[in-house]
Order: structure tokens, then C-alpha cells, then sequence
């Protein structure tokens, strides 16, 4: 048997190419093991029987594109995700950081805000929110207008507390938000340099030059090529010199534009371009 | 050496993993004939030492996954804390954010089912012991594509609720327990 269940994937590549020709979202450079599971998930919560039924549904109500959505981009994160990051972040990029008048920070594929809020507290604990302008984007409007709102579950903020203390926070989290009821509300002022876009590293563009990009579990939902695509906008953002920030088990030994890259702190996948 | 065979052994296993895995994998010859794959249940919030320890232990090397890499013929990659594993078309893998399942992340049913999808009948899933029913779809998973199921005799598990999973889910696997399980290993050749 040459593939398993080779009707599923042909479904499955075209509703890829329903959703990019209708709404322009393109998944088709995805990783098909990771899709394909989401996809069948999908199927199965609807209550359809086939793949095929699920492109029928998107292709001729509108209203089902956000639902797909939702498993088809996966939103996990937490604030100060892998503590250890951060800190590396705060001890080792920071001072370069303040040697520059002003920055331009992205948080590509920011999610529902999480990360973009560890960032911005720690830049004001730094002093160098003043200075900053943060650039935080994502394909999926559900996740950047809740990244926008800043509103988490109360439950969580142990974990997140416990996190900033990791990454060595100044500060207490607790400055920084309000909580009410089941609740818990981000400060306001921590948007004041943030501007939130709709932006995606599958077909658009580089739109200035960064002094740090942080785009953490993202491109482990990309193939090879798409992997190639989004580190080459990263290489035409930075500057020589600029910092690269990734997941925790994510490298850039397998991309094409390694080269243009140098290990800044190895442990914590935190790169710096070079001049090439 | 390049791996002329398709597919890779799958090993999936949880409380009681690193006895019954010193059992088995520092005896593979440093010539066996497949990648090796396997996911262990670890604390999401610790690096784990898994792959350091067997590196030091086996013939063959050990690595802890990252995204995209390559499986290579008779490289033992372990899944990392908090990071589903998944096979991709092209035999590398792919690492993943998605929810827990069954508490668990990595998790064995996820990695197995992504082999079936992408080997069938060449994948090979061995579930060992463990206190959950994680594996158990995913071993019916290969064995449906007409893949070889195995599962860790239960008389013999650490924890025997994983491997009584796997076998009421997958009735057709063979039982074996950790020696049958090498000799198993041993007899696939090139």
C-alpha cells in the first residue's frame, strides 16, 4: 500500500485550495500531518461525514470560515512561555537593545496577545518601552481582537505570574492587570505602543525594518518551503545585527537562510543576523 | 548508511519507561535497519534527559526532536516535553502546540496515527507500560493501515493499565514482553 487513506488527502488539498481561492487564507503549505488531524477533528465535532463536507459548508457559508479557522490555527500560548527565553531575552538582548534610540519590535503570529504582553512589560521593566513601537500580527481576527482586548481567564495567572517571576520579572504581574470575577484585564497602557495587524508570513510582505522579531511556534506548522518563505522575510527585516527569537525545539539548521544567521544564545534559539 | 527501508519503529510508553526501554534499546545493533521514534510521557516543565541518557547507553545515537527533522536509519529521536510529535510526508517530523490529549503532550495516539497516515503497512507501533490508555488509537491507527502492532505483555508492565489499553483496543497485536519485543527488533533486516 503505497498511502493510506489517499482519498482523505486529496479532500483535504482541496479544501485547502477552496480556502485560499474564496477567502484567500492560504494553508496550502501547512504540515499536512498536523492539518490533517485538525481537519478530522474538525470533521467529527460538525458532525459531517467527509472532508469534502466540510469544503462543501465553507465554500457557501461565510459564517463557517471563522469555526475552520479555529482548528486550523492553533492557539496555545502563556505568558513568559519557557521562562528562560525571556530571561535570556531580559540579560543578553536587552543591553544591545538600549543602545539603539528607538525600536521596532514584531511578534509574528502573536496569537491572542500573550506573548506580545510578556514582551511589553518586560520592555517597560527594562525602561525601553518609551523607545519602542511594538508590531504584533497574526492571520486569524478572532486571536488579534482578543490580543487586543488583553482579557484572560483568572486561572491562568498563576501560571503566568509564576513565569515572569522565572524571567526574572521586576515587577509584580499583578501591576500590571485588574482583576474581576473570572477575569483578569490587562493595563490599558500596555497597547499604547502596540499596534496589531493583520499580516501573513504565507503571502504578505516585509512592512520595515525590525531590531527584533519573536515568532515562537508558528512555523512548526509550516512545511520545509513555507518554513523557507517566513525565516527569508525575517532575513529582510533584520538589520546586521538584529535578533531572531524561536520556539523552544525549533531551528534554523534546516532552513535555507541558516547562513544569514548566527547562534546569539544557542539554549534559547535566539539568533543574530549576520552581515551575509 | 541510507535507510533503504520505509517506515520506522514507533515506541510509545509512560510510568515505568525508562527500565523497560534500557531493556530493549542500548541492544540494537549500531546497523539496524529503521529510525526508532519514541515518546515518552515527561513533565511539560523540565528539559528531559531521556535522549542524553540513552545516547550514553546505546550503540545507535539518541537525539531529542526538533522541528523538521529528518529521521535517519537507526537514530533513536525521543519527543520532547510539551511538544506533540508528529511524522510528516517526507519522513521528518513535525512538532506541535495542540491541546493535551488525554493529559498528555507528547502524546503517543497522536504520534502513531500521524505513522499510519504516513507509512501504512511499513509503520511498526510497540506500546509499553504505562497508568493511562494513551496509544491505544494510535496502535489501532497502524494496525488498520496494515501496520505491526505490538504491546509490552501487561503481567510483565511497570504499569500494566497502558498496555491492557492497546490490546483491548487492538486485539490483533502481538504480546510480547521486553525480550520477545528486541528479538522482534533484531529479526527486521534491511
Amino acid at each position: 500500500m503505497e498511502t493510506f487513506d489517499r482519498i482523505e488527502d486529496i479532500e483535504i488539498r482541496l479544501l485547502l485550495e477552496a480556502l485560499y481561492h474564496r477567502y484567500h487564507y492560504d494553508f496550502r503549505n501547512y504540515a499536512m500531518s498536523s492539518i490533517r488531524r485538525r481537519l478530522r477533528q474538525a470533521r467529527e465535532q460538525m458532525g459531517v461525514a467527509t472532508i469534502s463536507a466540510l469544503q462543501e459548508a465553507v465554500l457557501h457559508d461565510p459564517d463557517m470560515l471563522p469555526k475552520l479557522l479555529r482548528y486550523l490555527t492553533v492557539q496555545v500560548s502563556e505568558m513568559f512561555r519557557d521562562p528562560g527565553y525571556f530571561r535570556a531575552i531580559r540579560e543578553k538582548v536587552v543591553p544591545h537593545l538600549k543602545t539603539y534610540p528607538s525600536l521596532k519590535i514584531w511578534i509574528a503570529g502573536c496569537s491572542s496577545g500573550e506573548e506580545l504582553y510578556s514582551f511589553v512589560i518586560l520592555f517597560r521593566e527594562e525602561g525601553l518601552e518609551e523607545r519602542t513601537i511594538f508590531y504584533a500580527t497574526d492571520i486569524n481576527p478572532d486571536a488579534l481582537a482578543q490580543a487586543e482586548a488583553g482579557v484572560y481567564q483568572v486561572d491562568r495567572i498563576r501560571l503566568f505570574t509564576e513565569n515572569h517571576r522565572r524571567a526574572g520579572g521586576r515587577t509584580s504581574l499583578s501591576d500590571h492587570y485588574r482583576s474581576g470575577y473570572d477575569r483578569c484585564v490587562f493595563d490599558r497602557s500596555l497597547r499604547r505602543n502596540v499596534v496589531f495587524s493583520d499580516h501573513s508570513l504565507v503571502t504578505d510582505q516585509v512592512f520595515g525594518e525590525m531590531q527584533l522579531v519573536s515568532c515562537r511556534n508558528v512555523m512548526i506548522y509550516f512545511d520545509r518551503s513555507l518554513q523557507d518563505r517566513a525565516v527569508g522575510l525575517f532575513r529582510e527585516a533584520l538589520p546586521r545585527n538584529g535578533f531572531l527569537g524561536l520556539g523552544a525545539k525549533e531551528t534554523l539548521r534546516f532552513s535555507r537562510h541558516a547562513d544569514a544567521f548566527r547562534d546569539f544564545v544557542r539554549e534559547e534559539k535566539i539568533y543574530q543576523r549576520t552581515g551575509t | 548508511m541510507t535507510g533503504a527501508r520505509r517506515g520506522a519503529v514507533m515506541i510509545g510508553a509512560s510510568a515505568g519507561a525508562l527500565e523497560v526501554l534500557s531493556l530493549i534499546l542500548p541492544r540494537l545493533e549500531s546497523d539496524f535497519p529503521l529510525p526508532v521514534v519514541v515518546v515518552v510521557h515527561v513533565p511539560p516543565d523540565r528539559r528531559s534527559v531521556l535522549a542524553a541518557i540513552f545516547d550514553a547507553k546505546c550503540r545507535l545515537r539518541a537525539i531529542e526532536a526538533e522541528d523538521k527533522e529528518p529521521l535517519a536509519a537507526g537514530v533513536i529521536c525521543f519527543a520532547p516535553p510539551d511538544y506533540h510529535l508528529l511524522i510528516e510526508d517526507g519522513d521528518t517530523i513535525a512538532l506541535s502546540n495542540e491541546d493535551q490529549v488525554l493529559f498528555s503532550r507528547p502524546s503517543i495516539d497522536v504520534a502513531f496515527e500521524s505513522a499510519a497516515d504516513v507509512w501504512g503497512d511499513a509503520a511498526i507501533g510497540i506500546v509499553l507500560t504505562g497508568a493511562n490508555q494513551d496509544g491505544a488509537m494510535g496502535l489501532k491507527a497502524i494496525a488498520a493501515a496494515g501496520g505491526t502492532a505490538i504491546v509490552q505483555d501487561p503481567g510483565e508492565a511497570y504499569a500494566r493499565a497502558m498496555p491492557e489499553a492497546a490490546i483491548a483496543a487492538c486485539p490483533e497485536a502481538l504480546v510480547l514482553n521486553a525480550d520477545g519485543i528486541l528479538s522482534y527488533l533484531q529479526s527486521i533486516i534491511r
